[in-house]
């Protein structure tokens, strides 16, 4: 009881602090709104948006039927270039895309020698690079029926039709996955920061020394700062899901918000104990930093929110299941968009847990060596 | 340099009021400070002194009233940059402008090179210093590693190095040892006998220092009560002392209740000690602080420790608090043993450090409360008691003051209400006084008189005052680690047969340390300024200079340098990450594990299942048989997608009925999603393909032939894309992320002061900054992409002076962010924060890495415009993978050079060469 009193008041000193520091207090908000919003709704890796050129040698109905037909949200408006300009355009990245009209295309269409159309296509451009050609066959193979003779006869079934059927997000919006995977990243980002520098402010103030006089544990102190840090990071989270991921974005969330709200309740304690964990680990803020930055990076990158698990090689794909936010990933995307059930979901919800607890075991073999060496 | 001596006053002040909040430190004080004299400051804790010294020294913005120094106005900036080359400054803190990792000789060796001295004159001038200081045997010794005496000595070293006309010490004494401080003033009387020319402006709480100085200013709430001569000063008041006097001084209800502390002797009760320390020892490696020390101390006795600076009294008292294991023998408390993890031993105990170790970020009260609550006393009784200490220490006035903008004497008193909050039953205070002003200071004592003798709190005490020394019970004398003396004060003095404890005090100190080190204090300054001292170098006070920025650049790298840890992660750490991303992001889709659900189970459908078998796209799971588990089984992740075959797949195939198979994908990851719906497309029209074959059917006409060719990366392989875009990641987020803290570090931890004091512009200061994280970038980005072209075989096909001059401006670029957020946060844990948040944002989502900067649009498209790692970007993946030259890329290094210089004015124009 006295432990838990304890904890709860050294957790309202930590909120005290973090309200003296504007400064901070914006760069919360920011994270919160403008680097979840912007990027769910432009920086999408999809075909969504592609920059396209078309070189029209034919100048026909057939051609300006095809370069009306690139339309958003798949394409930006479709740009004329000539054709001297696309080696200049390619090389200076201003289009992903550039179609590649021949002359006498109706004219040929229309006799049903099917003319060669050209699509070049920017290969570094990995997002889009892939599917964007065969999008843009699509396209051209719908819009040129009208002109082409053969059009009628060769309409024969194909033997087999197949369905796609995209579930969880009918349309394949990737806004809506890159706002949730925002949200996480600025979880993961602010919860490591916060209570490990707050860890370090105690130590380069000198304030640890006084705390470790007085009638607390180490464990008080460091729940102290996992309950208060995790506790803004839920707000802001929260706030951030209804407001700007629900509100803003319209992502029509499928699952449960308690299971999700429980979920992030176990990954703020796995992850704040992360950032104790790094913090006991060095000696001064410009240390931490370094070393903290490059864990989070790592977390953004490879739990599988900003490229797929399965693509990593399987020895760091083990590795990552080490790291909560691999399995905070996974259970977001199943209780957000499969309406997966805590029975579902139990697995990863048990590994963070555990995974948090050996952070918090380590931090505190740690904490006694650090105090020795504020010497 | 031009003999100044028009002026006959060294600062004068008209009307000068300034005022933070809604207090007024200082309430319209006119002064005119004679020079080439030694001035004190005297005057209770927070009564404007360090506001005014600050003014005077140009630090400080003036708000309202008249500042000139040395004969110029302070307000005016031109002046002020002219006049910093013949002020120093030490602010008040124990080493609060030291930086702590440098050794004594090169932070030393920083404020010559920032005064522009040339190497010679540095070496002789910091030889004379330290000789005269007794430092030379420390020189190589980190600031951080010293005594508090020690420090105080390198600050004044510092100070003294550009033998400034004005020398303004804002309590320099405070916290040092009675030895350390006469040989402080000696050095001081000496150094003004050399340069009589030089005015020395003194604040300090020691009476005993004022009595030596020639003129005294004395301050009461930011107003000054009176001036003169310490002689004028006792004459005016009839005071035989000058304490006395500047009791007198005080306005009646400042003194109202002050009385002398009157001490009743004290009578041991025989009971078991409340402290006890047998042979205790400490050892850090092969130096020992603390030697074989022993003592009891009786339950309600006041003990005291008197000793120099770094003789150990501070690790005892560490070692009796349970900080500090000791490495042998033992601590009682209570007659019990004294274990690391006992917490019902520390509620009785009440503990002050020496460094104020509360929070600086909440106010007096909320510190006070904090910590009666830690003690667990219940809520009512916790506030009554807090009101208590505020009124017991005279706080009440500050109650709802921060506790960082304290002055230190009131900071002391705060430390102290906090120590006896939870009426312990021992206190342990280390130096418990120091920077307390006299009256606050026997309001104390008896405090700690009362608690002695009416409450039987034992008290275990170190200081440096002697009429404190006298007070206690009982007293031992240290150095060295060792004890010299024990017993009650006066029996000490009896033993010396000195006049009195001071003198014996030192007797002993001196007999100590002649029987240790041979070399006794220096032979002192030679007075003759004849010899030929090469002349102060002559950059000091052009307007732009070199010297300046190498001083800043030179020590920021040494700090860097000494800083192992640091540099291990800032060169390995980007190396590492490269090749974890290098192998680990990828945007190739491969292993999609799905599941059949066939309802048809003919040949033709296991025909139709075969072909998605076998091939590195897809893993087959174990098959389905009903919509339940197909719907749970991608509901729970297992499954990518599953393929459902209806019933009658086979007989309608057959019958040219156009069977519909399904495919379910889980779009919860949609770029996954896509890339398998075009996987699966394709074998269906493999499928298809070969199914008319088999039929012997033509195949399926297209209207257009499409021949697509893709540019610069023909295999579509993800390293030839992502290789290059990782260095552009790693090479903004890890050096914005190294000079983030360079700026707001000396801001948090007071080291700004000398750039506020040095005769440096910002612009100087943020070059030399900057300068070293350049360095270190650009070491990074050479690793990188040496590691792009050995381990990951992606080759520079286009124009490597391309690539080498857009990493050289992008790293220009990145460390300038770092320092624009440097400049801006106002606390380390904001601007470590600040460089993640916001240059990984611009960096992975808007620059191109994996979203081409041609389909951004609204605040993404302008974040991408305004943000340097687009370009290097374009430069970075132009010039490996796409073989382009400079009539390519030139923007982008127009762009790049633009924003670097853009960051760096905005740095320049946001950094304050004051405090407000």
């Amino acid at each position: 009881m006295r432990n838990l009193r304890h904890i709860f008041k050294l957790g309202i000193k930590e909120m005290l602090s973090l309200l003296r520091d504007p400064v901070l207090l914006f760069l919360i908000v920011y994270s919160f709104t403008f680097s979840v919003y912007t990027p769910s709704k432009s920086a999408v890796m999809d075909v969504v948006n592609a920059s396209v050129a078309v070189v029209d040698e034919d100048h026909s109905d057939a051609s300006r039927q095809i370069r009306e037909a690139l339309l958003p949200p798949l394409f930006l408006p479709a740009v004329p270039i000539s054709f001297s300009d696309i080696n200049r355009a390619m090389d200076e990245g201003e289009y992903t895309f550039v179609i590649d009209i021949p002359p006498k295309f109706q004219h040929d269409l229309t006799k049903g020698i099917a003319p060669t159309v050209e699509i070049i296509t920017d290969a570094t451009a990995m997002s889009q690079a892939g599917r964007g050609p065969s999008y843009i066959q699509k396209i051209i193979d719908w819009e040129v029926r009208p002109f082409w003779a053969g059009g009628e006869k060769s309409r024969s079934r194909e033997l087999v039709r197949l369905v796609t059927r995209a579930r969880f997000n009918p349309n394949m919006q990737q806004g809506w996955f890159v706002a949730i995977n925002q949200i996480i990243n600025n979880i993961s980002v602010l919860a490591i920061f916060l209570t490990g520098a707050a860890v370090l402010r105690e130590r380069e103030h000198g304030t640890i020394e006084h705390l470790l006089v007085m009638p607390l544990r180490p464990y008080e102190l460091m729940f102290s700062k996992i309950w208060a840090n995790g506790l803004v990071v839920v707000i802001a989270a929260m706030a951030s899901l209804f407001l700007v991921v629900k509100g803003a974005i319209g992502v029509p969330v499928a699952g449960s918000i308690g299971l999700f709200l429980g979920g992030l309740v176990v990954y703020l304690f796995s992850v704040t104990a992360l950032g104790i964990m790094l913090a006991t680990m060095v000696r001064s803020m410009p240390q931490f930093g370094l070393l903290a930055f490059p864990v989070f990076i790592v977390m953004s990158l490879l739990s599988g929110g900003q490229t797929p698990l399965e693509s990593m090689p399987i020895a760091l794909q083990k590795i990552m299941q080490f790291v909560p936010s691999t399995h905070f990933v996974s259970f977001s995307q199943a209780v957000f968009f499969r309406n997966a059930s805590a029975s579902m979901v139990w697995p990863d919800l048990l590994k963070m847990f555990l995974i948090g607890c050996a952070y918090v075991a380590y931090s505190l073999t740690r904490f006694r060596r650090m105090l020795a060496a504020i010497q | 340099m031009k003999e100044s001596t028009t002026y006959e006053s060294a600062a004068t002040l008209r009307q000068v009021a300034q005022h933070y909040g809604n207090v007024a430190a200082l309430d319209g004080v006119d002064l005119d400070i004679p020079a080439r004299k030694m001035i004190g400051l005297i005057g209770p804790d927070g009564v404007g002194k360090s506001t005014l010294l600050s003014l005077i020294a140009g630090v400080r913005r003036i708000q309202t009233g008249e500042v000139s120094a040395l004969g110029g106005d302070m307000a005016n900036a031109h002046f002020r940059n002219s006049v910093f080359a013949r002020i120093a400054y030490m602010p008040q803190g124990l080493g609060k402008n030291l930086y702590p990792t440098l050794s004594i000789f090169e932070n030393v060796d920083f404020f010559g090179r920032l005064f522009g001295q040339s190497r010679e004159e540095r070496e002789w001038r910091i030889r004379e210093l330290f000789a005269s200081t007794d430092l030379t045997p420390f020189r190589d010794r980190p600031a951080g590693k010293l005594s508090g005496g020690m420090k105080q000595k390198l600050g004044l070293c510092c100070s003294l190095i550009h033998d400034p006309d004005l020398l303004i010490l804002d309590e320099p004494t405070t916290g040092v040892d009675p030895l350390a401080r006469r040989q402080f003033w000696e050095l001081i009387d000496r150094i003004r006998l050399r340069r009589p020319r030089m005015s020395v402006l003194v604040a300090t709480a020691y009476m005993d220092e004022a009595e030596r100085f020639d003129w005294l200013v004395a301050m009461n709430a930011g107003r000054v009560m009176a001036t003169g001569s310490p002689d004028q000063l006792r004459r005016d008041t009839n005071e035989k002392t000058l304490e006395r006097a500047f009791i007198q001084l005080l306005p009646e209800e400042s003194r109202r209740g002050h009385k002398e502390p009157q001490i009743l002797p004290w009578q041991s009760t025989g009971a078991t000690p409340a402290i006890e320390a047998h042979g205790l020892t400490q050892r850090f490696g092969t130096f020992t602080a603390v030697d074989h020390v022993s003592f009891r101390i009786e339950r309600g006795e006041i003990f005291g420790f008197l000793g120099s600076n770094g003789c150990g009294k501070t690790t005892t008292m560490k070692m009796l608090t349970g900080l500090l294991p000791p490495t042998e023998g033992t601590a009682l408390l209570f007659g019990q043993q004294v274990k690391g993890g006992d917490v019902e031993t520390r509620r009785r105990v009440g503990f002050m450090s020496q460094a104020f170790s509360l929070y600086s970020e909440l106010t007096v009260r909320q510190n006070l409360l904090l910590h009666a609550r830690l003690f667990d006393i219940p809520e009512d009784a916790a506030h009554k008691r807090v009101n208590e200490m505020l009124t017991r220490f005279a706080l009440e006035s500050a109650a709802d003051t921060l506790a960082e903008s304290l002055p230190l004497g009131i900071r002391q008193r705060l430390s102290l209400a906090v120590a006896v909050i939870h009426e312990p039953e021992i206190l342990i205070l280390d130096e418990p006084t120091s920077g307390v002003d006299p009256i606050a200071r026997d309001g104390f004592w008896e405090l700690l008189i009362r608690l002695s003798r009416e409450n039987g709190v034992t008290i275990f005490l170190s200081t440096h005052f002697m009429n404190e020394a006298e007070r206690c019970d009982r007293m031992s004398m240290m150095h060295a680690g060792k004890v010299l003396a024990q017993g009650a004060p006066a029996q000490l003095i009896a033993e010396r047969k000195a006049s009195s404890l001071e003198e014996a005090f030192i007797g002993y100190l001196e007999e100590a340390a002649d029987k240790s080190v041979s070399s006794t204090p220096s032979a002192g300054v030679e007075s003759d300024d004849s010899r030929a001292h090469p002349t102060k170098g002559s950059g000091a006070q052009s307007k732009f200079s070199l010297g300046r920025i190498w001083a800043f650049t030179r020590r920021e790298a040494v700090e860097l340098r000494h800083d192992y840890v640091r540099m291990a992660f800032a060169l390995l750490g980007p190396l590492l990450l490269m090749i974890v991303f290098g192998y680990g992001i990828s945007l190739d889709v491969e292993h999609l594990s799905f599941a059949v659900l066939d309802f048809d189970g003919t040949p033709a459908s296991r025909l139709y299942a075969d072909s998605f078998r076998g091939s590195i796209y897809f893993d087959e799971m174990a098959p389905l048989s009903n919509y339940d588990q197909l719907d749970r089984r991608l509901r729970n992740g297992e499954l990518r997608f599953a393929l459902e075959i209806p019933t009658g797949f086979q007989k309608d195939l057959q019958r040219g009925r156009q069977p519909e198979v399904n495919a379910f994908l889980d779009a919860a990851v949609p770029f996954r999603a896509e890339t398998a719906r075009g996987y699966i497309e394709s074998v269906q029209d493999h499928y298809l393909t070969r199914l008319r074959e088999s039929k012997g059917l033509p195949p399926v006409r297209k209207p257009v032939k499409i021949e697509a060719r893709a540019l610069f990366n023909q295999a579509f392989k993800s390293i030839y894309a992502m290789v290059p875009a990782d260095i552009m990641l790693l090479l903004i987020l890890i050096p914005s992320m190294l000079t983030a803290l360079s700026v707001v570090r000396e801001k948090e931890l007071g080291s700004i002061a000398n750039f506020y004091a040095a005769p440096a512009s910002r612009l100087e200061f943020l070059v030399g900054k900057q300068l070293p994280y350049v360095g270190v970038a650009l070491i990074q980005f050479a690793s990188l992409v040496a590691l792009a072209i050995l381990l990951f075989q992606v080759p520079v096909k286009g124009s490597w002076a391309v690539l080498l001059a857009g990493g050289v401006i992008y790293v220009l670029a990145s460390t300038g962010f770092g320092l624009l957020i440097s400049v801006f946060a106002t606390t380390q844990t904001a601007a470590i924060f600040a460089a993640a948040i916001i240059t990984i944002l611009p960096a992975v989502q808007f620059s191109g890495m994996f979203v081409p900067v041609s389909s951004l649009t609204g605040g993404a498209w302008f974040a991408a415009r305004i943000f340097p790692s687009t370009y290097f970007q374009a430069i970075s993946v132009g010039t490996f993978t796409k073989a382009l030259g400079l009539p390519a890329l030139w923007r982008n290094l127009v762009a790049l050079g633009v924003i670097a210089a853009i960051y760096f004015v905005v740095s320049v124009a946001l950094l304050k060469k004051q405090e407000n």
